[in-house]
C-alpha cells in the first residue's frame, strides 16, 4: 500500500528535523551533543560486536551444515496451523530470549530470501515490536532480588505473540 | 542460555554436517559469515553513530524530559495504584520516554530505579514476590515501545532491501497492538483481581 510506504519515508527524516529545530530553540549546543552521541554510538556498536560475530558465524554454520532447515521442516506443521512460514518460528523462539541472536536469524533470512520479500518484511516489523523477554524480566527482579515473577511472564509473552501475529497480518495487507 | 543455544548451532551444525557431507560448505561460512559480521558492525558504526547523535541532542535539549512529562497522565491511567507525586512515577515516565526513542542505555537505569521504588511499596508480603504494579510495569515496558527501528532499517538496507524505511509504519502500528494488548492484559489483571476480592 502506498501510504504505508509514504509515511514511513517521512518518519525518519521529521523526527530528525524535529529534534534539531527543538535543539536549537533550547537553545543546545546541536552540534556538540551530536558528537558525544556518535561517539556513545561506537560504543554501543564496539561492545555487540564479539557477540554479532559470534552469533553470525554459529547461525551461518547452523544454516550450511543444512541443520537450519531441517529444524525449519520439522516445524513446518506448526507454522501451516497458525498460517505463518516455518523459518519465522525459530526467529521468534530465539527473540524472546536474546535479541543479537534473533538478528543473526533475521540476517539469515535476509540473505535467503531477501529483505523485501513477504517473510523478509514479516521478521523485520516483527524484531521491531517485540523484546527480548526473558532477558529485561531477568534483569529487571534481579536487581531488587525478586523471585517469584508471579504474571509478568504470562503477560510479557501474550504481548509478544499480539506483536507477532500483528506483524504476519499487516504484511499480509501491504504485500 | 546463550552459551547452550550457541554450543547447540556450533557443534550441532558440524555433527549434522558431517552426515550430511557438507563439511566444505561449514568451512566456507565459518570465513564468510566473520568477515560478513565485521562488515555489518562498520557499517553499523555510521547508522547507530548519527543516531545515537541525534538521541543525545533530543536529551540534551530535555526533548526527553518534555515527552516524560507529557506522558504522566498515561501513566498515571496505566499504573493508578502508584500514588500521585510519587518518585516511581517520574522514572516510569524516564523509563517509557527512553523506550520510544529507543534508547536502551537511558531507558535502563530509569528502570531499575523504578523497581526500586515500587518494591519500597511491595504489598504482597514477602519482598521476594512481584507485586501486581511490577508486573504491570514490566508487561508494559516488554510490549516494546520502541517507534523508529532504526537498526532494523539498517540492517535492511545493508542486506539490498530497495526500500528499508519501509518497515517504519507497519512496525508502528504493529508496536501499537503490542503495547494495546499489554495495556489489555494489566487492566485484566486488575478486574480479575478486584472481582475475586470482591468474593471473600
Amino acid at each position: 500500500m502506498k501510504a504505508f510506504l509514504y509515511f514511513s519515508d517521512f518518519i525518519v527524516p521529521f523526527t530528525m528535523f524535529y529534534i534539531i529545530i527543538y535543539g536549537f530553540f533550547q537553545k543546545t549546543d546541536v552540534y556538540e551533543s551530536f558528537l558525544k552521541g556518535v561517539q556513545e554510538g561506537f560504543h554501543i556498536v564496539i561492545k555487540i560486536a564479539p557477540t554479532m560475530i559470534a552469533l553470525l558465524v554459529s547461525v551461518g554454520i547452523f544454516r550450511a551444515s543444512g541443520a537450519l532447515s531441517a529444524v525449519s521442516s520439522l516445524l513446518e506443521p506448526f507454522g501451516g496451523l497458525l498460517h505463518i512460514p516455518a523459518e519465522l518460528i525459530p526467529v521468534f523462539i530465539v527473540r524472546i530470549f536474546s535479541s543479537s541472536a534473533a538478528v543473526s536469524f533475521v540476517l539469515d533470512i535476509f540473505k535467503e530470501f531477501g529483505p523485501d520479500s513477504s517473510i523478509g518484511m514479516m521478521v523485520s516489523i516483527m524484531m521491531s515490536c517485540t523484546e527480548t523477554v526473558i532477558y529485561t524480566i531477568t534483569i529487571y527482579y534481579m536487581s531488587i532480588q525478586i523471585k517469584k515473577t508471579r504474571w509478568t511472564l504470562p503477560g510479557a509473552l501474550f504481548t509478544t505473540i499480539a506483536g507477532a501475529v500483528a506483524s504476519v497480518i499487516i504484511t499480509n495487507i501491504i504485500i | 542460555m546463550l552459551n547452550i543455544l550457541w554450543i547447540v548451532m556450533m557443534a550441532g551444525g558440524i555433527i549434522f554436517a558431517s552426515f550430511q557431507g557438507t563439511m566444505g560448505a561449514v568451512t566456507e561460512t565459518f570465513i564468510d559469515s566473520s568477515t560478513e559480521a565485521v562488515n555489518l558492525c562498520i557499517f553499523m558504526l555510521g547508522v547507530i553513530g548519527v543516531w545515537n547523535g541525534m538521541m543525545e541532542i533530543a536529551v540534551d535539549s530535555g526533548l526527553m524530559e518534555k515527552i516524560a512529562f507529557y506522558m504522566s497522565p498515561l501513566i498515571h491511567w496505566l499504573f493508578p495504584d502508584i500514588p500521585k507525586g510519587h518518585k516511581a512515577n517520574e522514572y516510569i515516565a524516564a523509563n517509557m520516554a527512553a523506550n520510544i526513542l529507543g534508547l536502551g542505555w537511558a531507558a535502563t537505569p530509569a528502570g531499575l530505579k523504578a523497581m526500586k521504588e515500587l518494591q519500597s511499596m511491595n504489598d504482597v508480603g514477602h519482598k521476594e514476590c512481584a507485586s501486581d504494579m511490577m508486573c504491570s510495569f514490566l508487561v508494559i515496558n516488554i510490549s516494546s515501545l520502541q517507534l523508529i527501528p532504526i537498526n532494523m532499517i539498517a540492517y535492511r538496507s545493508q542486506y539490498g532491501s530497495v526500500n528499508p524505511a519501509a518497515v517504519v509504519f507497519p512496525a508502528i502500528c504493529a508496536t501499537l497492538i503490542s503495547t494495546l494488548a499489554g495495556i489489555l492484559f494489566i487492566k485484566g489483571m486488575r478486574i480479575i483481581k478486584r472481582k475475586s476480592r470482591r468474593k471473600y
